[in-house]
Protein backbone atom coordinates (compact mmCIF):
# COMPACT_ATOMS: atom_id res chain seq x y z
CA UNK A 1 0.00 0.00 0.00
CA UNK A 2 1.18 3.54 -0.75
CA UNK A 3 -0.72 5.22 2.09
CA UNK A 4 -2.00 7.76 -0.44
CA UNK A 5 -5.84 7.88 -0.27
CA UNK A 6 -6.01 8.86 -3.96
CA UNK A 7 -4.45 5.58 -5.08
CA UNK A 8 -6.31 2.26 -5.18
CA UNK A 9 -3.94 -0.54 -6.00
CA UNK A 10 -6.44 -2.93 -7.52
CA UNK A 11 -5.76 -5.29 -10.40
CA UNK A 12 -7.49 -4.45 -13.66
CA UNK A 13 -10.29 -6.75 -14.88
CA UNK A 14 -9.46 -9.99 -16.66
CA UNK A 15 -10.08 -10.53 -20.39
CA UNK A 16 -13.10 -12.70 -19.55
CA UNK A 17 -14.65 -9.77 -17.66
CA UNK A 18 -14.09 -7.55 -20.73
CA UNK A 19 -15.87 -10.16 -22.88
CA UNK A 20 -18.80 -10.37 -20.46
CA UNK A 21 -19.15 -6.57 -20.37
CA UNK A 22 -19.09 -6.48 -24.21
CA UNK A 23 -21.88 -9.05 -24.40
CA UNK A 24 -23.99 -7.18 -21.82
CA UNK A 25 -23.47 -3.91 -23.75
CA UNK A 26 -24.57 -5.61 -26.96
CA UNK A 27 -27.63 -7.11 -25.23
CA UNK A 28 -28.59 -3.73 -23.73
CA UNK A 29 -28.36 -2.07 -27.18
CA UNK A 30 -30.56 -4.82 -28.61
CA UNK A 31 -33.06 -4.21 -25.80
CA UNK A 32 -33.09 -0.46 -26.58
CA UNK A 33 -33.94 -1.09 -30.21
CA UNK A 34 -36.46 -3.81 -29.30
CA UNK A 35 -38.23 -1.38 -26.93
CA UNK A 36 -38.29 1.26 -29.70
CA UNK A 37 -39.69 -1.21 -32.26
CA UNK A 38 -42.34 -2.53 -29.87
CA UNK A 39 -43.42 1.02 -28.99
CA UNK A 40 -43.75 2.00 -32.68
CA UNK A 41 -45.47 -1.11 -34.04
CA UNK A 42 -48.90 -2.40 -33.25
CA UNK A 43 -48.01 -5.53 -31.29
CA UNK A 44 -51.21 -6.13 -29.31
CA UNK A 45 -50.86 -5.41 -25.58
CA UNK A 46 -47.05 -5.11 -25.65
CA UNK A 47 -47.18 -1.77 -27.46
CA UNK A 48 -49.73 -0.43 -24.98
CA UNK A 49 -47.41 -1.36 -22.10
CA UNK A 50 -44.08 -0.21 -23.56
CA UNK A 51 -45.07 2.97 -25.45
CA UNK A 52 -45.91 5.12 -22.38
CA UNK A 53 -42.70 4.14 -20.58
CA UNK A 54 -40.35 4.11 -23.59
CA UNK A 55 -38.34 7.16 -22.51
CA UNK A 56 -37.67 5.91 -18.94
CA UNK A 57 -36.70 2.50 -20.38
CA UNK A 58 -34.23 4.11 -22.82
CA UNK A 59 -32.76 6.37 -20.12
CA UNK A 60 -32.28 3.39 -17.78
CA UNK A 61 -30.66 1.17 -20.44
CA UNK A 62 -28.45 4.03 -21.63
CA UNK A 63 -27.34 4.79 -18.04
CA UNK A 64 -26.47 1.11 -17.50
CA UNK A 65 -24.34 1.03 -20.66
CA UNK A 66 -22.64 4.30 -19.71
CA UNK A 67 -21.83 2.99 -16.21
CA UNK A 68 -20.47 -0.32 -17.53
CA UNK A 69 -18.08 1.35 -20.00
CA UNK A 70 -16.93 3.89 -17.40
CA UNK A 71 -16.44 1.33 -14.63
CA UNK A 72 -14.81 -1.52 -16.55
CA UNK A 73 -13.36 -0.19 -19.83
CA UNK A 74 -12.27 3.20 -18.46
CA UNK A 75 -11.16 1.37 -15.28
CA UNK A 76 -12.81 3.85 -12.91
CA UNK A 77 -13.75 0.94 -10.64
CA UNK A 78 -10.07 0.12 -10.10
CA UNK A 79 -8.36 3.44 -10.75
CA UNK A 80 -7.86 6.44 -8.48
CA UNK A 81 -11.01 7.84 -6.91
CA UNK A 82 -9.75 11.27 -7.95
CA UNK A 83 -10.32 10.36 -11.61
CA UNK A 84 -13.86 9.22 -10.78
CA UNK A 85 -14.46 12.64 -9.23
CA UNK A 86 -13.05 14.41 -12.29
CA UNK A 87 -15.55 12.50 -14.45
CA UNK A 88 -18.66 12.28 -12.25
CA UNK A 89 -18.69 15.92 -11.08
CA UNK A 90 -18.82 17.36 -14.65
CA UNK A 91 -21.48 14.76 -15.55
CA UNK A 92 -23.65 16.05 -12.69
CA UNK A 93 -23.15 19.64 -13.88
CA UNK A 94 -23.89 18.49 -17.46
CA UNK A 95 -27.15 16.84 -16.33
CA UNK A 96 -28.10 20.03 -14.47
CA UNK A 97 -27.26 22.10 -17.56
CA UNK A 98 -29.57 20.02 -19.78
CA UNK A 99 -32.42 20.17 -17.22
CA UNK A 100 -31.93 23.94 -16.80
CA UNK A 101 -32.04 24.49 -20.57
CA UNK A 102 -35.24 22.44 -20.87
CA UNK A 103 -36.86 24.28 -17.95
CA UNK A 104 -35.79 27.70 -19.27
CA UNK A 105 -37.15 27.12 -22.78
CA UNK A 106 -40.30 25.47 -21.46
CA UNK A 107 -40.91 28.55 -19.27
CA UNK A 108 -40.13 30.90 -22.18
CA UNK A 109 -42.69 29.12 -24.40
CA UNK A 110 -45.33 29.15 -21.68
CA UNK A 111 -44.65 32.84 -21.07
CA UNK A 112 -44.84 33.58 -24.80
CA UNK A 113 -48.09 31.62 -25.16
CA UNK A 114 -49.61 33.55 -22.26
CA UNK A 115 -48.68 36.87 -23.90
CA UNK B 1 -6.28 -13.38 -15.87
CA UNK B 2 -6.36 -10.04 -14.08
CA UNK B 3 -3.44 -7.80 -15.00
CA UNK B 4 -1.35 -4.86 -13.87
CA UNK B 5 -1.90 -2.48 -11.02
CA UNK B 6 -4.62 0.03 -11.83
CA UNK B 7 -2.59 3.04 -10.97
CA UNK B 8 0.86 2.58 -9.49
CA UNK B 9 2.22 5.51 -7.51
CA UNK B 10 4.38 7.94 -9.49
CA UNK B 11 6.65 10.67 -8.25
CA UNK B 12 4.23 13.61 -8.33
CA UNK B 13 2.61 15.65 -5.56
CA UNK B 14 -0.65 13.71 -5.93
CA UNK B 15 0.98 10.35 -6.65
CA UNK B 16 -1.00 10.32 -9.91
CA UNK B 17 0.42 10.59 -13.41
CA UNK B 18 -0.02 14.13 -14.71
CA UNK B 19 -0.82 12.97 -18.24
CA UNK B 20 -3.68 10.84 -16.97
CA UNK B 21 -4.88 13.68 -14.77
CA UNK B 22 -4.82 15.95 -17.84
CA UNK B 23 -6.87 13.58 -20.03
CA UNK B 24 -9.48 13.11 -17.28
CA UNK B 25 -9.74 16.90 -16.85
CA UNK B 26 -10.12 17.27 -20.61
CA UNK B 27 -12.82 14.55 -20.64
CA UNK B 28 -14.62 16.40 -17.83
CA UNK B 29 -14.67 19.58 -19.91
CA UNK B 30 -15.91 17.62 -22.93
CA UNK B 31 -18.88 16.41 -20.87
CA UNK B 32 -20.06 20.03 -20.62
CA UNK B 33 -19.43 20.62 -24.33
CA UNK B 34 -21.63 17.70 -25.34
CA UNK B 35 -24.21 18.51 -22.64
CA UNK B 36 -24.76 21.91 -24.27
CA UNK B 37 -25.24 20.28 -27.70
CA UNK B 38 -27.57 17.56 -26.34
CA UNK B 39 -29.52 20.17 -24.36
CA UNK B 40 -29.91 22.31 -27.49
CA UNK B 41 -31.10 19.29 -29.49
CA UNK B 42 -33.69 18.46 -26.80
CA UNK B 43 -34.89 22.06 -26.55
CA UNK B 44 -35.55 22.18 -30.32
CA UNK B 45 -36.85 18.61 -30.57
CA UNK B 46 -40.25 18.54 -32.29
CA UNK B 47 -40.21 22.32 -32.91
CA UNK B 48 -39.41 22.24 -36.64
CA UNK B 49 -42.06 23.95 -38.75
CA UNK B 50 -41.04 22.41 -42.08
CA UNK B 51 -39.76 18.92 -42.94
CA UNK B 52 -37.95 16.62 -43.27
CA UNK B 53 -38.76 15.23 -39.83
CA UNK B 54 -36.86 12.46 -38.03
CA UNK B 55 -39.76 10.23 -37.03
CA UNK B 56 -42.76 11.52 -38.97
CA UNK B 57 -43.78 11.37 -42.63
CA UNK B 58 -44.04 14.75 -44.34
CA UNK B 59 -45.10 16.43 -47.55
CA UNK B 60 -42.43 18.27 -49.57
CA UNK B 61 -43.12 21.76 -51.05
CA UNK B 62 -43.65 19.96 -54.40
CA UNK B 63 -46.49 17.95 -52.83
CA UNK B 64 -44.49 14.74 -52.62
CA UNK B 65 -45.27 12.44 -49.66
CA UNK B 66 -42.00 11.43 -47.99
CA UNK B 67 -41.11 8.96 -45.26
CA UNK B 68 -39.33 9.80 -41.95
CA UNK B 69 -35.62 10.10 -42.68
CA UNK B 70 -34.02 8.06 -39.88
CA UNK B 71 -32.70 4.61 -40.72
CA UNK B 72 -32.63 2.94 -37.32
CA UNK B 73 -31.16 -0.47 -38.40
CA UNK B 74 -28.08 1.16 -39.96
CA UNK B 75 -27.41 3.39 -36.97
CA UNK B 76 -28.00 0.49 -34.56
CA UNK B 77 -25.34 -1.49 -36.41
CA UNK B 78 -23.00 1.52 -36.24
CA UNK B 79 -23.66 1.78 -32.49
CA UNK B 80 -22.82 -1.89 -31.98
CA UNK B 81 -19.60 -1.46 -33.99
CA UNK B 82 -18.58 1.53 -31.85
CA UNK B 83 -19.31 -0.45 -28.66
CA UNK B 84 -17.18 -3.32 -29.91
CA UNK B 85 -14.36 -0.90 -30.77
CA UNK B 86 -14.25 0.05 -27.07
CA UNK B 87 -13.92 -3.65 -26.28
CA UNK B 88 -11.15 -4.07 -28.86
CA UNK B 89 -9.09 -1.13 -27.60
CA UNK B 90 -9.25 -2.41 -24.03
CA UNK B 91 -7.92 -5.77 -25.30
CA UNK B 92 -5.15 -3.93 -27.16
CA UNK B 93 -4.22 -2.19 -23.91
CA UNK B 94 -4.22 -5.46 -21.94
CA UNK B 95 -1.94 -7.05 -24.55
CA UNK B 96 0.57 -4.20 -24.77
CA UNK B 97 0.90 -4.31 -20.98
CA UNK B 98 1.64 -8.05 -21.15
CA UNK B 99 4.12 -7.54 -23.98
CA UNK B 100 2.02 -9.42 -26.57
CA UNK B 101 2.98 -7.22 -29.50
CA UNK B 102 1.08 -9.08 -32.23
CA UNK B 103 -2.18 -9.19 -30.26
CA UNK B 104 -1.78 -5.51 -29.32
CA UNK B 105 -1.36 -4.52 -32.98
CA UNK B 106 -4.22 -6.78 -34.10
CA UNK B 107 -6.77 -5.46 -31.58
CA UNK B 108 -5.68 -1.86 -32.17
CA UNK B 109 -6.09 -2.38 -35.92
CA UNK B 110 -9.58 -3.80 -35.32
CA UNK B 111 -10.45 -0.72 -33.23
CA UNK B 112 -9.35 1.60 -36.04
CA UNK B 113 -11.37 -0.37 -38.61
CA UNK B 114 -14.46 -0.06 -36.38
CA UNK B 115 -13.86 3.68 -36.05
CA UNK B 116 -13.51 4.04 -39.82
CA UNK B 117 -16.72 2.07 -40.32
CA UNK B 118 -18.56 4.40 -37.94
CA UNK B 119 -17.27 7.49 -39.76
CA UNK B 120 -18.28 5.91 -43.09
CA UNK B 121 -21.75 5.19 -41.69
CA UNK B 122 -22.09 8.82 -40.64
CA UNK B 123 -20.88 10.16 -44.00
CA UNK B 124 -23.40 7.89 -45.77
CA UNK B 125 -26.17 9.02 -43.41
CA UNK B 126 -25.43 12.73 -43.84
CA UNK B 127 -25.23 12.38 -47.65
CA UNK B 128 -28.50 10.44 -47.66
CA UNK B 129 -30.21 13.13 -45.55
CA UNK B 130 -28.98 15.93 -47.81
CA UNK B 131 -30.40 14.07 -50.81
CA UNK B 132 -33.71 13.85 -48.94
CA UNK B 133 -33.73 17.61 -48.51
CA UNK B 134 -32.32 18.02 -45.00
CA UNK B 135 -29.58 20.66 -44.99
CA UNK B 136 -27.91 22.35 -42.04
CA UNK B 137 -30.27 25.35 -42.27
CA UNK B 138 -33.42 23.57 -43.49
CA UNK B 139 -35.08 23.48 -40.08
CA UNK B 140 -34.35 23.35 -36.34
CA UNK B 141 -33.99 19.58 -36.46
CA UNK B 142 -31.38 19.77 -39.22
CA UNK B 143 -29.28 22.42 -37.44
CA UNK B 144 -29.30 20.72 -34.04
CA UNK B 145 -28.91 17.20 -35.48
CA UNK B 146 -25.92 18.01 -37.72
CA UNK B 147 -24.25 20.08 -34.98
CA UNK B 148 -24.56 17.32 -32.38
CA UNK B 149 -23.75 14.25 -34.47
CA UNK B 150 -21.23 16.17 -36.60
CA UNK B 151 -19.20 17.20 -33.55
CA UNK B 152 -19.33 13.63 -32.30
CA UNK B 153 -18.16 12.36 -35.70
CA UNK B 154 -15.29 14.87 -35.58
CA UNK B 155 -14.27 13.43 -32.20
CA UNK B 156 -14.37 9.91 -33.66
CA UNK B 157 -12.16 11.09 -36.54
CA UNK B 158 -9.64 12.62 -34.10
CA UNK B 159 -9.68 9.34 -32.15
CA UNK B 160 -9.01 7.30 -35.29
CA UNK B 161 -6.05 9.56 -36.21
CA UNK B 162 -4.69 9.29 -32.63
CA UNK B 163 -5.01 5.49 -32.54
CA UNK B 164 -3.52 5.16 -36.05
CA UNK B 165 -0.45 7.14 -34.95
CA UNK B 166 -0.01 4.66 -32.05
CA UNK B 167 -0.46 1.74 -34.45
CA UNK B 168 2.27 3.15 -36.71
CA UNK B 169 4.59 3.53 -33.70
CA UNK B 170 3.74 -0.05 -32.71
CA UNK B 171 4.53 -1.35 -36.19
CA UNK B 172 7.90 0.41 -36.02
CA UNK B 173 8.60 -1.29 -32.68
CA UNK B 174 8.41 1.95 -30.72
CA UNK B 175 5.61 0.89 -28.35
CA UNK B 176 7.18 -1.32 -25.67
CA UNK B 177 5.10 -2.30 -22.57
CA UNK B 178 6.68 0.63 -20.66
CA UNK B 179 4.88 3.02 -23.04
CA UNK B 180 1.46 1.44 -22.47
CA UNK B 181 0.28 4.65 -20.80
CA UNK B 182 0.35 6.36 -24.23
CA UNK B 183 -2.25 3.87 -25.44
CA UNK B 184 -4.17 4.04 -22.15
CA UNK B 185 -4.65 7.79 -22.54
CA UNK B 186 -5.79 7.44 -26.17
CA UNK B 187 -8.10 4.60 -25.08
CA UNK B 188 -9.68 6.80 -22.39
CA UNK B 189 -10.50 9.38 -25.06
CA UNK B 190 -11.88 6.63 -27.30
CA UNK B 191 -14.09 5.23 -24.51
CA UNK B 192 -15.36 8.75 -23.85
CA UNK B 193 -16.36 9.11 -27.50
CA UNK B 194 -18.18 5.79 -27.09
CA UNK B 195 -20.09 6.81 -23.93
CA UNK B 196 -21.15 10.06 -25.58
CA UNK B 197 -22.67 8.01 -28.41
CA UNK B 198 -24.37 5.78 -25.81
CA UNK B 199 -26.26 8.94 -24.77
CA UNK B 200 -26.75 10.40 -28.27
CA UNK B 201 -28.14 7.21 -29.83
CA UNK B 202 -31.31 6.91 -27.71
CA UNK B 203 -31.80 10.68 -27.36
CA UNK B 204 -31.61 11.41 -31.08
CA UNK B 205 -32.68 8.22 -32.82
CA UNK B 206 -34.99 6.35 -30.42
CA UNK B 207 -36.89 9.00 -28.44
CA UNK B 208 -39.58 10.21 -30.81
Amino acid sequence: MTGNPLIREKAWPSTSIYWKVALVLFALTALEVAAFEVAHRDIATLTAIVAPILIPILILLSAMKFALVAAFYMHLKQDSIFFSGLFVFPILIAGGLILALLALFSYARTFAAGG
Amino acid sequence: MAHDIAHPAVDTTTGLDHRKLAIWTFIGSECLFFASLIGTYLVYKGKSVVGPFPHDAWVSPAGQHLEPIFEIPLVTFGTAVLLFSSFFVVLALANIQRGNRKAFLGWLGATIVCGLFFIGMQVYEFTHFVHKGLGFTTNLFGSSFYALTGFHGTHVTVGVIWLTSILVLGLRGKMPPEKALNLEIAALYWHFVDVVWIVIFPVVYLMS
